[in-house]
């Protein structure tokens, strides 16, 4: 913008420039050099990567009963949206994994319906705005909105399939943020091209629990025999506290989330290489799902990758 | 699983005798199992038996009649504890959980001492004990041990709350009634059921911070029963019996406090202070060893920043209210006499000036060799620094007092009729977002978002590129503060005398901490301290992480604008007129 007002008030260069920064050495700023590491992914990506003028969003799934069930009581649901123009494109989209619990098949009602009314409620609100011109922007927050949805589901499960309850994480990716609800034990991760493997949300496991008290080790968790109690769920108690929060999208990289019949089963190495090598997104995901089955696949295995191009 | 029935012992026909008949069902199909339910009941009546304490219920007989077992105990007119806490319309009365905590700590202590094996309650929370008419405690249940279930794929359990963390491997010791009595406790201090929340969580609800009434001392109390290792609780109920005792006492001496005891308050003297000749409502601004802060007595004031001595002051036709700026040896700052003023750094010589239409209040912001400020003029202006004239002008609907905030090359600012504008660089709206009231705080920006707050008394954080909401957080009433920011948490005051931490992610609070009066001024942080003045006249330095108080300074005036803290010191000016330089 410097040179926009150089332009447009004829102003010579530097000018006033080096006084500035002489008459006050307090804010000098000095930045601190690259690491390798930063500096090789900087420059891999910008020389491996094909110039997009267009920020999209694009994503692939995978899903499987499993080799020891014989119901399917995962639900997911992947919607990818682009609207571009002569303003800025709205990457958008809505992501969700739930995996239901309970007897009688009452699981995979509750994980369904979770999937369904917070889909449902997020379309509702955004379909106006997306669609209709012209808008005005949301007068619920972002936050608001997935807290709503939630306790919509939570209320539903509670009366239509009582006993029962569902994991749910749910992700609404709009614009460069990603604004995630999640109650229970699917996970949500940054994935970066590096290798590394961040979770970005929180078991609410009692095993976690546990270990983030420090009561139990790393190994000690890994034999923990209670590793299926949740503390929370969606459909159980009678008030559903949700982690609702707002993260910056992994750029570069990409968004996952999974059930526990993923990530529990392959570890990250298992996750990275299937992602490295796969040719796209939906064979990255049939590739973790079908390490799940090998690795036994004793549980139902559900998995969204989301990526920003761009 | 079993009942409590009131029962009426018929042996004493004269008179009504109230007993308490506990039933016990037996369903076990198994007879080994069956038997061994019967002999476990058979133990806890004969364990009763041998109890002598007031507050024991007594025990009568017991029987077994096919599959269902009795015991026949006192009755305990009263209620239990559980039942007090929700029926209570308010927080109980500290004093009164302190004696009662007391006299639980009497019976443990007896409990202990039982021979041959001291007696372990096992299930100490709320609805155990009851207070009876007199007002005093009896425990109630001896219940056989309730040992944790373990659960199949998918079971869900309900947080047990009460319990410590060792019992879900399956000890009991004296020490795991301790941490139930510390959860009980904070349980009815603070009005809050442990069961709604996660699992050992007592150390993210801090007493005070739900139960603002509450002392100290009480609150160090309780968070030593319910450390997480045994090691680190009370070593007896003896032990805690005294701490209590020394609460009660308000000695403040406690043996084996955990958390730190806020410093003295009061105590804090001022390294300097410097008196002007009417109210400071503004910010102050510190360059070169020099403080430069203006006055509602029209001065723009320039004092030594070591020792408060005064070297010039520049006087202006109207109130001072704005933050000044020094940018390249010149002082920017407006006046209420609707002129945004440049003088130089060290003499205080005008350099130009520049004429609005209205009051200025909002404090310049310079970018590229620009100078950005709204005006009661309703307009946003742009002002080049070394010609000091307009290049444009951007009108909204009402007065700006906000200070425009220069980010992802856009100019962000609230107006007083409630809208927040994102403008670039060519004075051209991108997008505008409106809140229910005015907009008098000023934005802050990190990562994608920017927070600022309204008169409307939310919080908001939008998207930094769309302006879409992304979290509100609810302040208890209107603000003109601005947020602070620091690693994931923001600071801000609100008129109903709190200043908030909340956390940026979740939108959740972390603490709020109680001012006497309104809090207009806007908090900065330091180092790992949140300073921030109330209209109630003090200072507050608050720990950023707790919210808990460190040192305050009273004034003898409202305190409105915000401090600067520079190399451990802290500047900032009163309504009584005076700019005081303290230690941080």
């Amino acid at each position: 913008m410097a040179e926009f007002f150089r332009k447009l008030l004829g102003i010579t260069k530097t000018q006033n420039d080096e006084p500035v920064t002489a008459s006050k050495p307090v804010e000098m700023i000095t930045t601190a050099p690259l690491s390798d590491q930063q500096l090789n992914e900087i420059t891999s990506s910008a020389q491996s990567a094909i110039k997009y003028e267009m920020k999209q969003l694009v994503a692939g799934v995978g899903q499987s009963v499993g080799k020891q069930r014989e119901h399917n009581e995962d639900s997911l649901l992947a919607l990818t949206a682009t609207l571009a123009g002569s303003v800025d494109s709205i990457p958008f989209g809505i992501y969700i994994v739930a995996d239901g619990m309970g007897g009688h098949q009452q699981g995979e009602v509750a994980s369904n319906a979770a999937v369904r009314i917070i889909g449902g409620n997020i379309m509702k609100k955004f379909h106006s705005y997306l669609f209709n011109l012209p808008t005005q922007n949301l007068q619920e927050s972002l936050q608001e909105l997935m807290e709503t949805s939630i306790t919509e589901a939570h209320q539903y499960v509670q009366r239509e399939a009582p006993g029962s309850g569902t994991t749910v994480t749910a992700a609404l990716v709009l614009g460069q943020l990603v604004t995630i609800a999640h109650v229970g034990d699917s996970r949500a991760y940054s994935v970066f091209p590096d290798g590394r493997i961040d979770p970005i949300t929180r078991d609410h496991s009692l095993v976690k629990r546990l270990e983030e008290l420090g009561h139990l080790s790393k190994d000690e968790a890994a034999n923990f025999p209670h590793r299926n109690v949740l503390i929370r769920a969606l459909g159980q108690g009678e008030v559903l506290e949700a982690d609702i929060f707002t993260v910056s999208f992994p750029q570069p990289g990409y968004l996952m989330i999974c059930s526990d019949g993923l990530w529990g089963v392959i570890d990250e190495k298992d996750i990275h290489r299937s992602i490295a090598e796969a040719p796209n997104l939906h064979r990255a995901c049939q590739s973790m799902v079908e390490a799940a089955n090998a690795a036994g696949g004793p549980d139902n295995i559900t998995v969204v990758l989301a990526q920003m191009i761009g | 699983m079993g009942s409590v029935y009131r029962a009426r012992d018929l042996h004493f026909s004269n008179v009504v005798k109230l007993v308490a008949v506990k039933e016990m069902i037996n369903n076990a199909s198994d007879p080994l199992i069956r038997q061994t339910i019967v002999q476990n009941f058979e133990r806890e009546a004969n364990l009763l038996a041998t109890l002598h304490h007031v507050a024991i219920p007594r025990i009568y007989d017991y029987f077994t009649e096919d599959t269902r077992s009795y015991l026949v105990l006192e009755y305990i007119h009263g209620k239990d504890l559980e039942a007090v806490i929700s029926e209570a319309s308010g927080f109980l009365p500290e004093d009164q959980i302190i004696s009662w905590a007391i006299q639980i700590c009497d019976v443990l202590a007896y409990l202990y001492a039982h021979k041959p094996d001291p007696i372990i309650f096992r299930d100490m929370k709320p609805s155990n004990v009851m207070i009876n008419h007199a007002g005093e405690v009896v425990l109630v249940d001896f219940g056989i041990a309730k040992t944790f279930q373990s659960g199949q794929k998918g079971t869900m359990i309900g947080t047990e709350g009460y319990s410590p963390p060792e019992q879900y491997r399956g000890e009991a010791t004296p020490l795991a009634d301790i941490y139930s009595l510390g959860a009980t406790l904070h349980h009815a201090i603070t009005r809050r059921d442990p069961r709604m929340e996660p699992p050992f969580s007592f150390a993210e609800r801090p007493v005070r911070r739900i139960n603002t009434n509450a002392s100290v001392e009480i609150e160090a109390v309780i968070n030593t029963a319910l450390q997480y290792n045994p090691s680190d609780r009370f070593p007896s109920p003896t032990a805690m019996k005294d701490a209590l005792m020394n609460v009660a006492r308000k000695t403040g001496a406690l043996s084996k406090i955990t958390s730190a005891l806020p410093m003295s308050s009061g105590g804090v003297k001022p390294l300097w202070s410097f008196k002007c000749e009417d109210e400071i409502r503004g910010a102050p601004v510190l360059s070169q060893g020099s403080l430069f802060i203006g006055c509602y007595d029209n001065n723009l004031y320039s004092l030594n920043a070591a020792d408060g001595q005064f070297q010039w002051k520049y006087a202006t036709d109207g109130g001072i209210v704005t933050r000044p700026l020094v940018y390249d040896k010149n002082v920017y700052f407006g006046s209420e006499d609707k002129r945004l003023h440049v003088i130089s750094e060290s003499a205080g010589k005008v350099v130009w000036t520049y004429y609005t239409e209205g009051k200025i209040r909002s404090s310049p912001r310079i970018a590229d060799n620009h100078v950005f400020f709204g005006s009661d003029d309703k307009d946003l202006h742009a002002v080049n620094v070394s010609s000091g004239r307009a290049i444009w002008k951007h009108s909204t609907s009402a007065p700006i007092h906000s200070t425009p905030l220069i980010a992802n090359d856009l100019i962000y600012f609230g107006n007083e009729a409630g809208v927040f504008s994102a403008v670039d660089f060519r004075g051209e709206i991108k997008w505008r977002f409106q809140a229910k009231r005015a907009i008098t705080s000023s934005p802050i920006n990190k990562a994608q978002a920017i927070y600022f707050a309204s008169l409307d008394g939310t919080l908001y954080s939008l998207d930094v590129k769309t302006g879409w909401a992304i979290w509100k957080f609810r302040l208890g009433k209107g603000s003109v503060s601005s947020p602070a920011l620091m690693d994931e948490f923001a600071f801000i005051g609100a008129a109903d005398g709190f200043i908030y931490g909340i956390d940026l992610r979740t939108a959740k609070e972390i603490w709020r901490f109680h001012t006497e009066n309104q809090v207009s001024g806007s908090p900065v942080v330091y180092k790992d301290s949140v300073y921030c003045g109330s209209v109630d006249g003090s200072m507050y330095c608050l720990e950023y992480r707790t919210g808990r108080l460190r040192w305050k300074f009273e004034t003898q005036g409202a305190i409105t604008g915000s401090p600067i803290v520079y190399d451990d010191i802290v500047y900032f000016g009163s309504t009584d007129h005076f700019v005081y330089a303290l230690f941080a």
